[in-house]
C-alpha cells in the first residue's frame, strides 16, 4: 500500500512543463472552457490596446495588462500543475510496460513474437517466468505467481490462475514461476492505466455534474459584474466623472471570481490524482464526486471488518475433563496445522497453560492432515512401553461427532450446549477427542481489525451508515455485526441478495457504495454509485465497477468517501471565499475612481491606500496572486474531518467565509505599501 | 434613538408579528389545500363552488408547472388589458363625481402594468386622476388578484420543495380564488372596519371645498371609499395610495394605532408564509429559520435609517435650523422620526411601497437603506408570495455554495441543487440585475431621464436609481422628486418603468415555477448527520450572509454613486 509516486508540490520536473504549458493554454479556445478566465484574457487584451489610446500613466496601464495577463497565466499554472502531478503518477505506471514483446499465440498453437502495442481484444498471449505481462488480460490457462508490485507497491508475490475470481491480470506485472496463457482484455490505449492517464491528462476530461452546476454559477457571476462594469460609465457619465477603460476592466476582473474559476479544474484534477496515490483508479471524475456523497457503505466482513483469520479464544471442556487436558489435546492435533487458526491454538494453550511444545521424536507419532472426507486433523501416537496408543482429532462438530460414534462413544450434550454458544457469539466450534472420548471445544474467533469500530462510528458522524456483508449465518453475523460496530449486517449473503440491497438502499433516496472481486459481483457493482472493484478481481468485475483499487484492499473505500468529501470541500471553500474577497475589493477600488471628482468621499478610503492608481493596482495584484498562493490548497484539498455536517460548515465558514472577507484587506494595504515603496506607480 | 416609546413601540411590533405569524400560517395551510377546512367554510364555501362552476374550473385537477405558468400568464394578461380599458375610459363610466378624463396610453400601461405586478407604482396622484370606478374595480380587483397570484406562486415552490418524484404543482386557478375568498377579503374587511373606527373614511361623495382661515382661501378636501382601498393596500403588500400623499395623508392612516395597524398587515402575511413553508415541508424550524434571518435583517435596516435619521442634517444643525428630533423634513410631524423609519423600512423590506414620509428627504444614509432593502430583491419578509419566493432563491444559492463545503453534493430539504436548478437561481438574479442596472443607465444619461429629475447630482441620481429598483423590485414606492409623468407628456419613464415592471415580476416568476417543477420532480434523499442543515444559528448567518452578500456586489457601485457619495458631501456642506 505504498504511493508510486510522492512528488511534493512543486517537484522541479513537474513546475517546468507547466509554466510552458500555462502559456500555451492562452489559446482563446482553450480558455473558452471556462468562461471567468475567459472574460479575463479578452480584459487583459483590451488593457494592453489601452496601452496606445489612454491618457493614463503608461506604467500604470502596462502594471495592470500584464498583472491582467499573469491572472490567467496563474490560472492555467494551477491547471497544468495539476495535470503535470498526476501525469507524473501515471507516467511512472505506464513506463513499467514500454516496450514490451508479447509472445502472442497463433490459431494453429505456434507462438509469434510481436510488440505488446499490437496486441487487440482476444488476442491470447504466453508469459512465462520471468517476463513481463504485456497487456491487461484475463488468465485461461494455468496459474502463476504474480509480482504485481510494479503497480500495487506490494512487494509479496499473488497467485493467479485461471477460472477463479483471481484471474485477471495487469499489463506491466511479472510473472515470477510458472506460465500463463492469457486472454488480452483491453486494446493498447484502452487499458485502465491509459483511461486514468487521458482522465488526469484533460484529454477527455468532462466536468462532472457539480462542475457543470459551478461554472453556471460562475459564468452567471461574471455575467452580473459585467452588468455592473457596463453600468458604470453611464452612471460615471450622469455624475461628470469619466471612469478609464483600464480601471473599469480591473475593477471587472477583480470582481469575477477568478480564483475559483482558475483554480476549478484544478481541483477536480488534483481530486483524481489524490486517489492515484491511493493506488485506485478512477474510471471518471463523476466517480470520485459521487463518493462525496455516499450515505451507505456495502463492506464485506473478511479482509475488511475482520482479519482474515479466526483465531483461538478459549477452550471449553467437556464434562469431568481438566482444561489443561483439553488444551494439551488441542496443541497436540494442531502442532502440525500451518493455518493461521492451527497457530493460534498452540500459541494460546502456550498462554493460558503454560504449554510448550515439546519435543515429539518420542513416542513415535503421525500427523493425520484434514482431508474433506474427514473435515478433521490430528494425531496418532504409537504405544510404548510406557505410553498407550493415542489418538487425537479436532475438527467441525458434526465430523467429530459421527467419529466418536463409529467408535462407540457418545456425544455429551454439555459438549453440545458449548457448541450451540460459540456459534450464537459468533465463533467456529472446533471439537477435540482423544480416542472415543470427546475432551471439549475450541472456541475460535473472527478478530475484528484493531480500530474498526472507531472507524464506524467516524462513517455515522459523516451520517454513513455501513453495512456487513457475509457468508456467516445470522447469529455469527449479528454477534459480530455488534462488536464491529456496524449499523446493520445482510447475512448468509448471495450476489442476488447484495443486488436487491442495492437496489432497495437507492429506492429510499441513498447513494451506495461497495467493493467486490468476483463475476457474480460484477451486477451489483455496475448498480452502486461507486462500485470499486478489486485489482484481483475478474475482468467482469472491473468492467462494471467505476473505480479499481489496486492493491485489492477493500477498506480503502473509507479513504475513497473521504476522498470525494474532500474534492466538494475544497471546491465549496474555495467558491466561498472567492466571493467574498469581492467586498475588500470594492473598498479598495471604489473610492479610488471616486475620489477625483468627489474629494470629499477620502474616509471611504479605509485601508488608507496611498493612491487611486496604487489601490487598483494592489487590488488586481492581490487578485492575480491569490491563486498562486492557493494552488497548494487546491491540489492538496481542503482538511477533511468527520465532525459532522453542522460543525464542518461552520468551520469552513469562519476560515473561508469570514476569512475571505479579511484576508485581502490585509493582503491589498501590504501591496499597496509595497508598490508605494517600489514608486511602482 | 433614546426614545423609550419608540422602543417598546419597536418590541410591540416585532412581538405582534411573532404572536400573528403561526395562527395565520397554519390557517394558510388549510386555505392552501383545495381540501382544507376553514371555519369560514360555512359562508364562503358556496361561493367558491359557484366560481368554480361559472368559470368551469376543476380544483382537484392539478396542473404541472408549465400548465400552472400559462394559466398565471393568461389570467395577468387578460387583468392588465381590462384594466387599461378602464382606465382609458374612465370617463364614460360610472361614479367619476370629479369628472375626471380618460388616461393617456402610456400613463394607463404604466398603471395597469403596475397594479397587475402587485407593483403599485403611481406616475398620478390618486385624488386628481382616478375616478371611484376606476379605484374601486380597475385597481383594487389587482390588490386582491396580484396577491392572491403572488401567494400562488410561492405555494407551488413550498409544494415543489415538498414533494417527490411528483408531476403537478398545485391549482393554479383553485389557489388564486381560496386565497382570495378566504384569506384576502375576510382579513381586509375586518381590517377596514377597524381602520374606519379609527377616522379612515369611506364613502363616494364629491370632493368637499372647505373655507380656510386663510383670508377666505379655499381647500378642495378629497373624499372617498378609502378604508376598503387600504385595508388590502397593505394586506396584500400593494401599496398604491388612494392619494397622493398615501399613507402620510390623514384620512389614510389617521391615527398612531391605524399607522401602527397597517404596519403589521404588511409584515402579516409574508410573515405567516415562514410558517406555511415550515409546516409543509415538515421542518418547522426551517420555517423560523427563514423568519429569524427575516427578522434580523428587518432590525439591522430599522436601526440604520433610525439612527440616520435621527441623528439628522449636519447642514441644518449648524445652520440652527434642526429640530431636537433628528431630520423631520418630508416627514408627518404626526410620526416622527422613528415611526417614519420604521415604515419607510417596513414598506421596502415587503414589496408594498405605501408611504408615510418622502423617502426623498431621508438623510442620503437613511433614504439608502430603503433603496438596499428593494435592491436585495425584498426578501426580508417581502411582498405576499413574492417574499418567499424570492428568498428561497437566496437560500438555493446559499445552499448549493455552502453545502459544497460539507463535502456533499448540495441538497435542500433533501432534494439535490443540480445544474438546471442553479441555472434558473442564476437566471431570476440575472434578469433581475440587467432589469435594473440597464434601465437606470439609460435614463440618467438620457435627456427624458434627467428630464425628470427635481434635484441635480448624486441625489437625482438617487431619483432614477430608486425609481427603477422599485420597479424591478415591484415594490412601488417612489423617492419622490422624479417626474415619471412629465406634463409634456414624454412617454419614456412611463413606458420603461412599465417594462421594468412586467421583467421584474414575470421573468422572475416563470423561473420560479420552472424551478418549483424541477424540485418537486426529484426525489428525496434522506436526512443524515452529513446532511447540510437548513435550519439554527448557522444557517441564519449563512443566508442573511448570502442575501446581503448578493445584493452588495450587485449594487454597490451605484450606490456609492447616489446616497453615498451624496453622504459625504452632506457632511462637506453641500446639499442636493
Amino acid at each position: 500500500m505504498s504511493s508510486n509516486v510522492k512528488a511534493s508540490l512543486f517537484d522541479r520536473s513537474i513546475l517546468l512543463p507547466a509554466i510552458a504549458a500555462s502559456f500555451r493554454k492562452l489559446d482563446p479556445r482553450t480558455q473558452l472552457r471556462n468562461p471567468v478566465m475567459f472574460v479575463t484574457l479578452v480584459g487583459a487584451l483590451l488593457s494592453f490596446q489601452q496601452l496606445f489610446t489612454s491618457s493614463e500613466p503608461f506604467r500604470y496601464v502596462l502594471q495592470v495588462a500584464l498583472w491582467l495577463l499573469f491572472t490567467v497565466v496563474f490560472a492555467n499554472f494551477a491547471e497544468s500543475v495539476a495535470e503535470g502531478r498526476g501525469k507524473a503518477q501515471a507516467q511512472a505506471l505506464r513506463a513499467s510496460r514500454r516496450q514490451l514483446v508479447a509472445q502472442r499465440r497463433r490459431k494453429d498453437g505456434s507462438l509469434e513474437a510481436v510488440d505488446a502495442t499490437a496486441l487487440r481484444k482476444g488476442d491470447l498471449v504466453v508469459v512465462a517466468a520471468g517476463q513481463l505481462i504485456p497487456g491487461d488480460g484475463e488468465v485461461i490457462e494455468g496459474a502463476a505467481s504474480v509480482d504485481e508490485s510494479a503497480i500495487t507497491g506490494e512487494s509479496a508475490p499473488v497467485i493467479r490462475e485461471a477460472g477463479v475470481d483471481r484471474s485477471a491480470v495487469t499489463g506491466g506485472t511479472a510473472v515470477l514461476s510458472d506460465s500463463l496463457v492469457i486472454r488480452i482484455t483491453a486494446n493498447p490505449g484502452e487499458g485502465f492505466l491509459d483511461h486514468m492517464i487521458s482522465l488526469v491528462e484533460g484529454a477527455t476530461r468532462q466536468k462532472t455534474p457539480n462542475e457543470i452546476a459551478l461554472t453556471i454559477l460562475l459564468s452567471a457571476l461574471t455575467f452580473i459584474f459585467l452588468l455592473v462594469i457596463l453600468t458604470l460609465r453611464p452612471f460615471g457619465a450622469y455624475s461628470n466623472v469619466a471612469f478609464s477603460i483600464t480601471t473599469l476592466i480591473a475593477l471587472l476582473v477583480c470582481l469575477i471570481p477568478t480564483t475559483i474559476g482558475g483554480l476549478l479544474s484544478a481541483i477536480g484534477i488534483a481530486g483524481m490524482d489524490r486517489l492515484l496515490q491511493r493506488n485506485v483508479l478512477a474510471m471518471s471524475g463523476r466517480a470520485v464526486e459521487a463518493a462525496g456523497d455516499i450515505d451507505v457503505l456495502l463492506l464485506d466482513k473478511t479482509g475488511t471488518i475482520t482479519l482474515g483469520n479466526r483465531q483461538a479464544a478459549d477452550f471449553l471442556p467437556g464434562p469431568g475433563v481438566a482444561p489443561a487436558r483439553l488444551a494439551e489435546a488441542a496443541q497436540l492435533a494442531s502442532l502440525a496445522d500451518e493455518t493461521p487458526e492451527g497457530r493460534s491454538i498452540v500459541v494460546l494453550a502456550k498462554e493460558k497453560f503454560a504449554l510448550r511444545g515439546r519435543e515429539l521424536s518420542t513416542p513415535p507419532h503421525t500427523f493425520v492432515p484434514f482431508t474433506a472426507q474427514t473435515r478433521m486433523s490430528g494425531i496418532d501416537f504409537a504405544a510404548t512401553a510406557t505410553t498407550p496408543a493415542r489418538s487425537i482429532r479436532k475438527g467441525a462438530a458434526a465430523s467429530v461427532r459421527s467419529w466418536i460414534e463409529s467408535l462407540g462413544g457418545t456425544f455429551p450434550p454439555e459438549v453440545t450446549a458449548s457448541v450451540d454458544h460459540i456459534s450464537r457469539q459468533g465463533g467456529t466450534p472446533l471439537v477435540v477427542a482423544e480416542g472415543r472420548e470427546v475432551l471439549g471445544v475450541i472456541f475460535l474467533k473472527d478478530v475484528v481489525k484493531g480500530g474498526i469500530k472507531e472507524r464506524f462510528a467516524q462513517l455515522r458522524a459523516m451520517g454513513i451508515r455501513t453495512v456487513m456483508i457475509t457468508g456467516d449465518n445470522p447469529l455469527t453475523a449479528a454477534a459480530i455485526a455488534a462488536e464491529a460496530g456496524v449499523d446493520d449486517f445482510l447475512a448468509q449473503a448471495t450476489p442476488e441478495m447484495k443486488l436487491a440491497r442495492i437496489r432497495a438502499e437507492q429506492a429510499a433516496g441513498h447513494l451506495v457504495a461497495m467493493t467486490g472481486d468476483g463475476t457474480n459481483d460484477a451486477p451489483a457493482l455496475a448498480q452502486a454509485d461507486v462500485g470499486v472493484a478489486m485489482n484481483t478481481g475478474t475482468q467482469a468485475a472491473k468492467e462494471a465497477g467505476n473505480m479499481v483499487d489496486l492493491d485489492s484492499n477493500p477498506t480503502k473505500l473509507l479513504e475513497i468517501v473521504a476522498i470525494g468529501k474532500q474534492l466538494l470541500i475544497t471546491r465549496g471553500a474555495l467558491t466561498t471565499f472567492s466571493i467574498a474577497n469581492d467586498i475588500a475589493k470594492y473598498f479598495a477600488i471604489i473610492p479610488a475612481m471616486l475620489v477625483g471628482a468627489f474629494p470629499a468621499i477620502a474616509p471611504l478610503n479605509v485601508m488608507h491606500l496611498a493612491s487611486p492608481l496604487s489601490a487598483i493596482l494592489s487590488a488586481v495584484i492581490f487578485n492575480a496572486l491569490v491563486i498562486i498562493a492557493l494552488i497548494p490548497l487546491a491540489l492538496r484539498g481542503v482538511a477533511y474531518r468527520p465532525i459532522g455536517a453542522e460543525a464542518m460548515l461552520r468551520r469552513n465558514l469562519l476560515i473561508y467565509g469570514l476569512g475571505g472577507i479579511l484576508i485581502p484587506f490585509v493582503g491589498i494595504k501590504l501591496i499597496d505599501l509595497l508598490i508605494t515603496a517600489l514608486h511602482l506607480v | 434613538m433614546n426614545s423609550p416609546v419608540a422602543w417598546l413601540q419597536l418590541v410591540l411590533y416585532v412581538a405582534a408579528l411573532l404572536l400573528i405569524t403561526k395562527p395565520l400560517g397554519l390557517y394558510l395551510v388549510q386555505v392552501l389545500d383545495p381540501q382544507g377546512r376553514t371555519w369560514l367554510d360555512r359562508f364562503v364555501r358556496p361561493f367558491e363552488r359557484l366560481t368554480y362552476r361559472v368559470c368551469g374550473i376543476d380544483p382537484a385537477r392539478e396542473q404541472g408547472w408549465l400548465g400552472y405558468t400559462v394559466s398565471l400568464l393568461v389570467f395577468s394578461v387578460v387583468g392588465l388589458l381590462l384594466t387599461y380599458v378602464v382606465l382609458r375610459f374612465q370617463d364614460h363610466l360610472p361614479l367619476n363625481p370629479q369628472h375626471f378624463p380618460g388616461l393617456s396610453s402610456h400613463l394607463a400601461f404604466n398603471t395597469a402594468v403596475s397594479f397587475t405586478t402587485n407593483t403599485n407604482w403611481q406616475s398620478y396622484g390618486g385624488e386628481t386622476t382616478m375616478s371611484y370606478f376606476s379605484q374601486m374595480v380597475a385597481l383594487t380587483l389587482h390588490n386582491f388578484t396580484s396577491a392572491a397570484v403572488g401567494i400562488a406562486v410561492a405555494a407551488a415552490l413550498v409544494r415543489g420543495l415538498a414533494r417527490q418524484s411528483a408531476k403537478t404543482l398545485g391549482n393554479f386557478w383553485a389557489d388564486t380564488v381560496r386565497v382570495t375568498y378566504y384569506l384576502l377579503v375576510p382579513l381586509s374587511l375586518v381590517l377596514a372596519l377597524v381602520l374606519v373606527s379609527q377616522g379612515m373614511i369611506q364613502n363616494f361623495h364629491a370632493y368637499t371645498a372647505a373655507k380656510t382661515l386663510e383670508s377666505g382661501a379655499v381647500q378642495t378636501i378629497a373624499q372617498g371609499p378609502v378604508a376598503s382601498q387600504v385595508a388590502i393596500k397593505m394586506l396584500g403588500t400593494n401599496g398604491g395610495g388612494f392619494f397622493n400623499a398615501n399613507a402620510a395623508h390623514p384620512f389614510e392612516n389617521p391615527t398612531p394605532l391605524s399607522n401602527f395597524l397597517q404596519m403589521l398587515a404588511i409584515f402579516s402575511i409574508p410573515s405567516a408564509l415562514t410558517y406555511y413553508l415550515g409546516r409543509v415541508v415538515k421542518n418547522q424550524r426551517h420555517g423560523w429559520a427563514v423568519w429569524s434571518a427575516m427578522a434580523l435583517m428587518f432590525l439591522a435596516g430599522v436601526f440604520v435609517a433610525w439612527r440616520a435619521e435621527a441623528v439628522g442634517n449636519p447642514i441644518h444643525q449648524k445652520a440652527g435650523l434642526a429640530v431636537a428630533d433628528g431630520n423631520l423634513e418630508g416627514k408627518e410631524v404626526r410620526f416622527g422620526v422613528f415611526n417614519s423609519a420604521l415604515f419607510a423600512t417596513i414598506t421596502t423590506d415587503a414589496s408594498c411601497g405605501a408611504v408615510n414620509a418622502m423617502h426623498d428627504s431621508f438623510t442620503p444614509l437613511g433614504g439608502l437603506v430603503p433603496l438596499f432593502n428593494i435592491q436585495t430583491g425584498e426578501v426580508i419578509f417581502g411582498g405576499v408570495g413574492a417574499g418567499l419566493y424570492g428568498m428561497l432563491i437566496f437560500v438555493v444559492l446559499a445552499v448549493f455554495i455552502a453545502g459544497l463545503m460539507v463535502g456533499r453534493t448540495p441538497e435542500y430539504l433533501g432534494k439535490k441543487i443540480e445544474a438546471y436548478d442553479v441555472k434558473l437561481v442564476m437566471l431570476v438574479l440575472m434578469v433581475l440585475a440587467a432589469a435594473l442596472l440597464g434601465s437606470t443607465a439609460w435614463a440618467s444619461v438620457s435627456t427624458w431621464g434627467q428630464a425628470g429629475l427635481n434635484n441635480a447630482g448624486p441625489h437625482g441620481f438617487s431619483e432614477i436609481l430608486y425609481a427603477y429598483s422599485s420597479s424591478v423590485g415591484n415594490n412601488g414606492s417612489a423617492f419622490a422628486g422624479l417626474t415619471a409623468n412629465p406634463a409634456d407628456g414624454n412617454p419614456h419613464y412611463n413606458t420603461t418603468l412599465a417594462f421594468a415592471m412586467l421583467v421584474g415580476r414575470f421573468l422572475m416568476i416563470v423561473p420560479i415555477l420552472a424551478l418549483a417543477g424541477n424540485l418537486a420532480s426529484k426525489r428525496l434523499i434522506p436526512a443524515s448527520a452529513g446532511t447540510f442543515r437548513t435550519e439554527g444559528a448557522t444557517f441564519v448567518v449563512l443566508l442573511i450572509g448570502t442575501v446581503l452578500l448578493v445584493g452588495a456586489l450587485t449594487h454597490l457601485p451605484a450606490l456609492a454613486i447616489g446616497p453615498v457619495v451624496e453622504h459625504y458631501l452632506m457632511h462637506a456642506g453641500t446639499l442636493f
